[in-house]
């Protein structure tokens, strides 16, 4: 680890993105129907291609930028989460956060079927906000806080119980299968007015992640070095909040409801940068990236023709870095 | 035990089965198609139409039978867990256990296919085998040289894992038929399925085996309540008492959720109100413990029929609506 964390950020940055862009060409190549090298390029840069090129342009381009705009809010908020709560782990799944826009997202469909993507984006967003009130509210009324394990414990409970809602509403209004198409259905079927209505929020939060990371790295070191450089705790804590709650929300909107990205990512990044958040945040972009859209093209193939569950996928994988952090005590900040 | 406590606990252990008798009365009478009360013992007494006597004797009687036992059975799991772990909010279906038992059903269902009806005493095995080899993969996890098991680290431990064997089973059955995924997630929701008298006959010599052990290792119970240190000073072999336990409870968790799916929360909350009422000493709540388990498993049954209209009542949804507020005001302590 040490020789690597040797080579200076601008040499790991441009190797990360030419990862990605290798992983994300690979994703766009292979799949069910049989595309060579040479439709994926007449795709992108002739007007006219092969009879592939509907699939490419409608089916595999929108899913593939789809899966990277999920992993990387899903990566950078967990980095975020991580830091302002000091909390090696802190995820969006895990604390509640995404189980919240879940059950928000069913609740749309009943009572407002007909409701435009922008609608059900916002509620997406309050639902996020509510779950994850619910797990820090629980948090804050215990004298000195949960300890980091039991936070994630209240995590799991508060995700039951929303999770519990959102099945019974499903179930109970027989929209159980628009629900999971949207929970459970992972990136199948992503769409450009999808990617439209969604990514700009995305974007926003990852910019304002890229502005706040020098605060974000004050705030992760100690609450006291914040105050005593002039930082306003209160107000640079809301906002970071309000960054996890537009990632968290949004990529629900997109992928469902899904645990562990947030976890693992920050933590493999910092291996490799260290713990300033001004390198952190970039390279989870990157890596969360490319963890997503490797994660969604092998459920695409792993099975095919058949759809493998990425949720899933990504929970077996999810488990091993899980252990090793609780086992190290929740301490594993610098790896 | 002092005079005063054993009337305390005597009187909730009549007060308990009260409730329950009447959950069942209503249980027979509610659903789909009303059954009136006092039609109930003609019936029963064979002197019921044909329709009747189907409703009962064929849909309602064996369906609460199932889920007295595994309401019973699930309680008394998380009692021993509770104690053996020394950790108030273990519960098979929190830290785990119900989902592996989950994934060796999943395994034989994608061999034996919709046939899996015939194979009513075999799940039971099938599914314990899957729970064992959870548990214990939990608990080598959660093990630390010197320090012994530590209780948070253990619920946080089993809850990835709980997590992730649930994506495991989604993964096996994703290449499966759909009729095959659909048993799969109403498992998963937690709707009884095994509503038939074969699946009666299946759970029930689990329960015979494992509750009696659970009474005659009452005393073991208590003292390994206490510190390591203490119990090992009274004279109990801990490493294997507590093997031993662990895989009754293993036990009686993974049977109750072969035929009921899954089903969480009821292994906290039944321990919970048992000990609230008349103490922490196993001889007097562990009495009782198997009853409330069975109340709250039909009340949460007969809610689920009120709420939800649909052939497939997903009761496991209810229990975790009213259980994982409890978990939170549990851990908050």
């Amino acid at each position: 680890m040490k020789v690597i964390r040797k080579v200076p950020f601008y040499m790991q940055l441009p190797v990360s993105i030419l990862f990605l862009l290798i992983i994300m060409l690979f994703a766009i190549w292979y799949g069910a129907a049989d595309t060579t090298l040479k439709d994926v390029f007449e795709a992108i840069f002739q007007q006219k291609g092969s009879q592939y090129r509907s699939v490419l342009l409608e089916l595999r381009f929108p899913r593939v930028i789809a899966a990277f705009f999920v992993g990387s809010a899903l990566a950078v908020a967990g980095a975020v989460m991580q830091g302002v709560t000091r909390n090696s782990l802190a995820d969006p799944g895990l604390l509640g956060v995404t189980a919240g826009a879940n059950a928000a997202l069913a609740g749309t469909l009943v009572f407002a079927p007909a409701a435009s993507y922008y609608v059900i984006i916002v509620s997406c967003f309050i639902g996020a906000g509510i779950g994850m009130i619910l797990v820090y509210g629980i948090s804050a009324t215990v004298k000195g806080g949960l300890s980091p394990m039991k936070l994630v414990l209240a995590g799991a409970a508060v995700t039951a119980f929303l999770q519990a809602i959102a099945d019974g509403v499903g179930i109970l209004f027989n929209i159980s299968k628009d629900v999971s198409m949207w929970t459970s259905g992972g990136l199948i079927g992503t769409t450009w007015q999808a990617l439209i209505g969604v990514v700009p929020f995305i974007v926003i939060g990852l910019i304002l992640a890229m502005i706040m990371s020098r605060q974000l790295t004050i705030l992760s070191l100690n609450e006291d070095v914040a105050i005593g450089l002039g930082q306003n705790i209160a107000l640079v804590k809301w906002i970071l909040m309000f960054v996890v709650v537009l990632l968290a929300g949004a990529s629900v909107a997109l992928v469902g409801n899904l645990a562990f990205v947030g976890l693992m990512i920050p933590h493999m990044v910092r291996a490799f940068v260290g713990t300033d958040y001004r390198y952190v945040i970039p390279m989870c972009m990157s890596f969360g990236g490319s963890f997503m859209v490797l994660a969604d093209f092998t459920g695409r193939i792993m099975n095919a023709p058949f759809e493998t569950p990425v949720v899933s996928i990504v929970s077996v994988i999810g488990l091993p870095f899980f252990l090793i952090l609780v086992r190290k005590g929740g301490k594993a900040f610098v790896a | 035990m002092s005079h005063e406590n054993l009337r305390t606990s005597r009187k909730w252990l009549f007060l308990s089965m009260g409730i329950y008798l009447v959950l069942f009365v209503v249980g027979l009478s509610f659903g789909a198609s009303t059954l009136s009360i006092d039609r109930l013992i003609p019936v029963l007494f064979g002197q019921g139409t044909f329709k009747e006597e189907f409703i009962l004797f064929s849909i309602r009687l064996p369906r609460i039978l199932i889920l007295t036992l595994a309401g019973a059975a699930l309680a008394m799991a998380g009692a021993v867990l509770q104690s053996v772990t020394r950790n108030d909010l273990a519960d098979p279906g929190i830290i785990g256990i119900n989902s592996g038992a989950g994934v060796g059903i999943t395994v034989f269902y994608l061999f034996a296919g919709s046939k899996i009806q015939h194979f009513a005493y075999v799940l039971p095995v099938i599914a314990f085998i899957g729970g064992l080899l959870t548990a214990i993969c939990i608990y080598f996890f959660s093990f630390e040289k010197g320090k012994g098991i530590q209780p948070v680290k253990l619920v946080l431990i089993g809850v990835g894992f709980a997590s992730a064997l649930s994506g495991l089973m989604i993964l096996m059955i994703s290449s499966a038929e759909r009729q095959d995924v659909a048993f799969i997630s109403e498992w998963l929701a937690g709707s009884i399925w095994g509503t038939d008298w074969p699946f009666i006959v299946a759970l029930f010599p689990w329960l015979m085996i494992c509750i009696p052990i659970i009474y005659f290792k009452a005393n073991v119970l208590n003292l390994l309540t206490l510190s390591e240190p203490t119990a090992i000073g009274l004279g109990v072999n801990i490493n294997k008492e507590r093997s031993i336990l662990l895989v009754v409870a293993v036990a009686l968790a993974a049977a109750a959720v072969s035929v009921t799916g899954r089903v969480g929360f009821i292994g906290l909350m039944g321990p919970h109100f048992a000990k609230r009422l008349v103490g922490p000493k196993h001889q007097s709540f562990l009495v009782i413990t198997p009853f409330i388990g069975a109340i709250l498993l039909v009340l949460a049954d007969i809610l689920a029929q009120i709420i939800f209209s649909s052939a497939a009542v997903p009761t496991g949804i209810v229990v975790a609506i009213i259980g994982a507020p409890y978990f939170l005001y549990l851990l908050r302590k």
